[in-house]
């Protein structure tokens, strides 16, 4: 009945972002529930098909399938879902959806759709890392999840000492494009 | 970012979507990762590389072990690299890759160098990593760097090193368990989510110390917490607490209620649903404790997000099985949510006011729900199919309106699943509500004229051969089964040539006709058809005249068949054709069989009560075979109950022994089941020594030995006694177990020749009252309690003194008469002061004992009760006053 001590702790089992044919973009699993690949795509499917057909572009909504409960989000071509076990609180994965799509907002600047995400897809991973550890909520506060991504992120990151000269003139050249073409 | 292989898009649409990683190959991406063995790093091209190889990985792609580990081999040389962005994709990529323990080593000192770096990310990551792909071994080099990660005074840090003490004390709890006072520090640390790890981390090292864990909680409800998830944590801590603690108080009150009561009005939703949600989870909660819950929940349901109507609804959900009285103030939300967007919100308040609703609002839902069906899923369906079922057993007066929505949704498109949940559901309402019958038998024909699911109509016609027969006109069915005959599949028809022979059987005035329509059946173009049609026209007696049928005919062919199919295949797969025929009598029938469903119905004469019992027979049938064997005990009449087996010694003791009371008219039996757990010894004569000096009116007659009880395979010993006749006659046993013990040699088997005797003792044994009442339910206790009359009715009042609640003096009287509680109302409605209770059973001697329990609040604890009692003979209906006043 009560789940035994351990597993009292809130738990996420899955953070899934499809695209708008249920195929991925970025997933992250953090149970042995679904063992191979293959259990996951199935998974994946049924939870697309599920809830393909509602609106969930406003409120975050909810569904349970399969003896989960399962919250998610779309907007543009991107489904965002997060899954727990039915003793879950429904309200703190919620708050774990809430805080992956608001981060993934932050750090596409806005521009959230499949084509954005995937050529972020170092941003939209790093973004899953810090939101669960092993199933675990490590944060949920959307600005300090994207700040600690985007602190990584490559553009904003190397050093100009890091780079190679070659680079260094790449760069300069792009820079140099651009403000002919202004 | 990728090069795309453009090739291969030739064969797509024009409106091929843009992806940076459109025509990726693994093999590609692998020749690429050479790029982190240059000497010149090239940071961005790294971290791009990086990204594909977790793409694949993402996609579901597998590296074998060779590239796993070139590719592990080759990221480690990035660690060269000052690049914070390749750094993060680098602990991503080591996490994913997870090396083996072999290849750890390699990255361990670049790890551990980031531990102790300035950078708080580095030290944060590297921890993480660490952890996540560390033994054992190295964990105590590292130990002293994660102690004072917990306390460092970047949250990032601490978090790090916390969760991974969660993760790590699964496989090493010894050394996490050494950190607790550096967690300690932690749960008072000012980060909010810092203390949320730490809370979590501290209660799973302390989590088998429930002193330490009350000591935690009973702080902590004290302090601050600063984060909602903390809060909840702590509040499932709390319930945990109050499980284990049990409500022992006298006053009443729950420790820790007014902290779970306090969440209630904190500012976050999530700590207020995770309160209420406790609270109405509390074990024996009262209406008192549940009513604030409630309340914010219902504030909940009208809320304009979905997940928190979901979580609401599905709580009140829960509530109302066990205090559907507590739920009613939601009613008015909970049909406005009937029509939510989101269909697992108006599903489940759909099954909570069909759980809740009264006799009188059946009609509107039944409107409500009809718009409803016609577009939510089959899966929600059938949980409102099931909900509704529930609804009728509980009003049977509305049978009417409930069939009619049941049988206009069997006509409605729907898979297999779904019809199958109506049918059943439709069978069950005719089984308990006599009334319902012949209304459900007919729509149940009018499915099978067009049914598609063969498995379906096969068991609709088995069941129309069983209950059909009974009705008052059984010659209107015949046409919806003959039609069956002509228009369907073999199986369907051969399961209507069965049905057919039944009402031939069964109605005499039918019979001349029925024979003529198996005469059409012999020219089926299936064997099975034309041979079933011979079989029941040979042993019918085709003469055509109207004759009742030999019983044993009956018996033979719509009996029960009570050997198991596995043993009669594997006896009949032995069986060498020669002189001698099969004899069916010589398969054994010891198999626990499957209860044949059709074995309700026609195998019990039909009862007054209306329906047939319960529990499946299959037990006491298995009983009552094996004690029929034993000669000495088979003028002992017929087996009226055997009790569930009552274990007589402690858990892995070196002999265990349960015993199972077995009650007759005028004998009682224990069967001793013993097992012999020690390799070493064979028992033999192994008896039970009874003292009967405290069960005086208990006189032994016979006991029955156990030969020989080698290792580790149970045996049975009998001990009978002779008792009153009728009489529920009470007494204690004490046992002592004594045998001949025998030297084996567990490695030859061999046994020494001389035994020594020893003794055991065991437990002692009681025979109560509750031994000689069969539990029996009647579906509609009105009808059942009139047509008992009053004749033999017996009617007294008994105080019974303070109790805890009404709800235990019911719950105590019950289980003393050990009667079956009827139409649910073993369940006290909260804040009630008073309540009746009815019970319904069988007494020893086959007497029908229906009682009706009225119970009042008399001052503020004290109970009173009101006893009525009504059975076929006055002498019952005082034995059961009898048991009350003993008792």
């Amino acid at each position: 009945m009560s789940p035994p001590p351990n597993e009292l702790c809130p738990s996420v089992k899955n953070i899934l972002l499809l695209d708008s044919d249920g195929k991925r973009v970025a997933v992250k699993y953090f149970s042995d529930d679904w063992p191979t690949n293959s259990a996951q795509e199935a998974f994946e499917k049924l939870v697309f098909t599920k809830t393909q057909k509602t609106n969930a572009r406003t409120e975050a909504e909810i569904t349970m399938l399969e003896n989960y409960i399962v919250v998610y989000k779309f907007v543009q071509d991107l489904h965002f879902f997060v899954t727990g076990g039915d003793e879950e609180n429904e309200l703190i994965l919620a708050t774990v959806l809430q805080a992956f799509f608001d981060s993934v907002g932050l750090l596409l600047r806005g521009n959230v759709d499949k084509k954005e995400a995937l050529e972020n897809l170092d941003l939209i991973l790093l973004c899953i890392d810090e939101i669960i550890d092993g199933g675990i909520i490590l944060e949920t506060d959307p600005n300090v999840i994207a700040g600690k991504v985007a602190s990584n992120s490559i553009d904003s990151g190397a050093p100009l000492s890091e780079q190679t000269l070659t680079q260094a003139l790449a760069t300069a050249r792009e820079h140099f494009a651009r403000s002919l073409l202004k | 970012m990728a090069q795309p292989f453009m090739k291969k898009d030739d064969d797509r649409d024009d409106e091929v979507e843009y992806s940076p990683f459109l025509g990726i190959e693994k093999g590609a991406v692998l020749q690429e990762a050479r790029v982190f063995n240059d000497p010149q790093l090239d940071a961005r091209r790294c971290s791009q590389v990086i990204t594909k190889l977790l793409y694949l990985l993402n996609q579901g792609e597998t590296f074998t072990k060779v590239e796993a580990t070139e590719v592990f081999f080759a990221v480690t040389k990035l660690f060269q690299s000052k690049d914070m962005g390749l750094r993060r994709m680098v602990y991503l990529m080591i996490k994913e890759i997870s090396p083996s323990a072999d290849e750890v080593i390699i990255v361990t000192s670049s790890l551990m160098k980031d531990m102790n770096s300035k950078i708080d990310m580095y030290r944060a990551n590297a921890i993480r990593v660490l952890c996540r792909i560390t033994d054992g071994t190295l964990l105590a080099q590292i130990e002293r760097y994660l102690k004072q990660a917990i306390v460092d005074k970047n949250p990032v840090v601490a978090s790090a090193a916390l969760i991974s003490g969660i993760h790590l004390l699964h496989t090493n709890p010894e050394i996490v368990k050494r950190w607790s006072n550096e967690v300690q520090e932690a749960v008072q640390s000012r980060a909010a989510l810092v203390q949320f790890h730490a809370l979590a981390l501290l209660h799973q090292i302390r989590q088998n110390d429930r002193l330490a864990v009350s000591k935690l909680v009973t702080s902590l409800t004290r302090g601050t917490v600063r984060s909602p998830i903390a809060q909840c944590l702590l509040i499932r801590y709390t319930s945990q607490v109050i499980r284990e603690s049990g409500n022992n108080t006298q006053t009443g009150d729950r420790p820790f209620y007014d902290f779970l009561e306090s969440c209630l009005r904190h500012k976050s939703e999530m700590v207020i649903f995770e309160s209420a949600r406790a609270i109405t989870e509390l074990n024996g909660v009262t209406s008192r404790e549940l009513a604030p819950a409630i309340t914010v929940l219902q504030l909940f349901l009208s809320s304009s997000k979905p997940v928190l109507r979901f979580a609401a609804v599905r709580t009140l959900n829960k509530v109302a099985m066990t205090h559907p009285m507590s739920v009613t103030n939601c009613n008015i939300d909970m049909e406005s949510l009937i029509s939510d967007q989101n269909r697992s919100i108006a599903t489940l308040a759909i099954t909570t006011l069909l759980k809740t609703g009264n006799e009188s609002s059946v009609d509107r839902l039944m409107k409500q729900i009809t718009n409803f069906m016609s577009d939510i899923a089959d899966e929600f369906k059938i949980v409102v199919v099931e909900a509704i079922r529930s609804l009728c057993l509980k009003f049977p007066l509305k049978y009417r309106s409930l069939m009619n929505f049941l049988s206009n949704i069997l006509r409605e498109e729907g898979g297999f699943d779904y019809k199958k949940a109506i049918v059943d559901s439709i069978v069950i309402l005719i089984r308990d509500i006599p009334d319902a019958k012949e209304t459900g038998l007919l729509h149940l024909c009018e499915f099978i004229e067009d049914c598609e699911f063969t498995y379906l109509s096969t068991q609709i016609l088995h069941f129309l051969g069983i209950e059909g027969p009974k009705t008052s006109d059984p010659s209107k069915y015949i046409r919806f089964i003959y039609n069956r005959v002509h228009l369907e599949n073999a199986t369907v028809r051969a399961s209507a040539v069965s049905t057919l022979a039944r009402f031939g059987a069964a109605v005499d005035e039918i019979k001349p006709r029925i024979f003529v329509l198996l005469r059409r059946c012999l020219f089926d173009s299936d064997d099975e058809v034309r041979d079933r049609a011979t079989l029941y026209l040979n042993t019918l007696g085709d003469d055509g005249s109207v004759v009742e049928t030999d019983k044993d005919v009956n018996d033979f062919l719509f009996g029960p068949f009570d050997i198991p199919l596995v043993n009669l295949e594997s006896s009949l797969k032995n069986y060498e054709p020669s002189e001698e025929a099969f004899n069916i009598n010589s398969v054994p029938k010891e198999v626990k069989s499957q209860p044949l469903a059709e074995k309700k119905a026609p195998g019990k004469k039909p009862t007054g009560l209306g329906a047939p019992p319960s529990a499946p027979p299959s037990t006491t049938d298995a009983y009552e075979r094996m004690l029929s064997s034993i000669p000495e005990f088979a003028n002992f009449g017929k087996l009226f109950k055997s009790s569930p087996p009552v274990e007589l010694t402690e858990a892995e003791t070196e002999y265990a022994v349960n015993v199972v009371k077995h009650i007759f008219d005028r004998h009682v039996v224990f069967q001793y089941n013993c097992t012999n757990t020690i390799p070493e010894q064979l028992l033999e004569d192994v008896i039970v020594i009874v003292d009967s000096s405290d069960a005086e009116e208990f006189s032994e007659v016979f006991s029955k030995p156990l030969r020989s009880l080698p290792y580790d395979s149970p045996g049975q010993t009998f001990v009978a006694f002779e008792k009153p006749e009728g009489v529920p006659t009470v007494g204690k046993f004490s046992n002592t177990l004594k045998f001949f013990v025998k030297e084996v040699d567990p490695t030859t088997g061999e046994t020494e020749d001389d035994g020594v005797e020893d003794e055991y003792q065991l437990e002692d044994l009681e025979v109560v009252s509750a031994d000689y009442v069969l539990k029996l339910g009647v579906s509609n206790f009105r009808n059942a309690w009139e047509s008992m009359g009053p004749d033999c009715e017996r009617v007294d009042e008994y105080g019974l003194g303070p109790r805890e609640s009404l709800a235990e003096a019911v719950n105590t009287v019950t289980n003393l008469l050990g009667l079956q509680p009827c139409e649910g109302t073993e369940v006290v409605p909260p804040n009630s002061r008073s309540h009746t209770c009815l019970l319904s059973g069988v007494f020893i001697g086959n007497v029908k004992v229906l009682v009706r329990l009225s119970f009042g609040l008399d001052g503020p604890k004290d109970v009173a009760m009101k006893l009525t009692v009504r059975s076929e003979d006055e002498t019952v209906s005082d034995a059961i006053h009898e048991i009350v006043a003993s008792g």
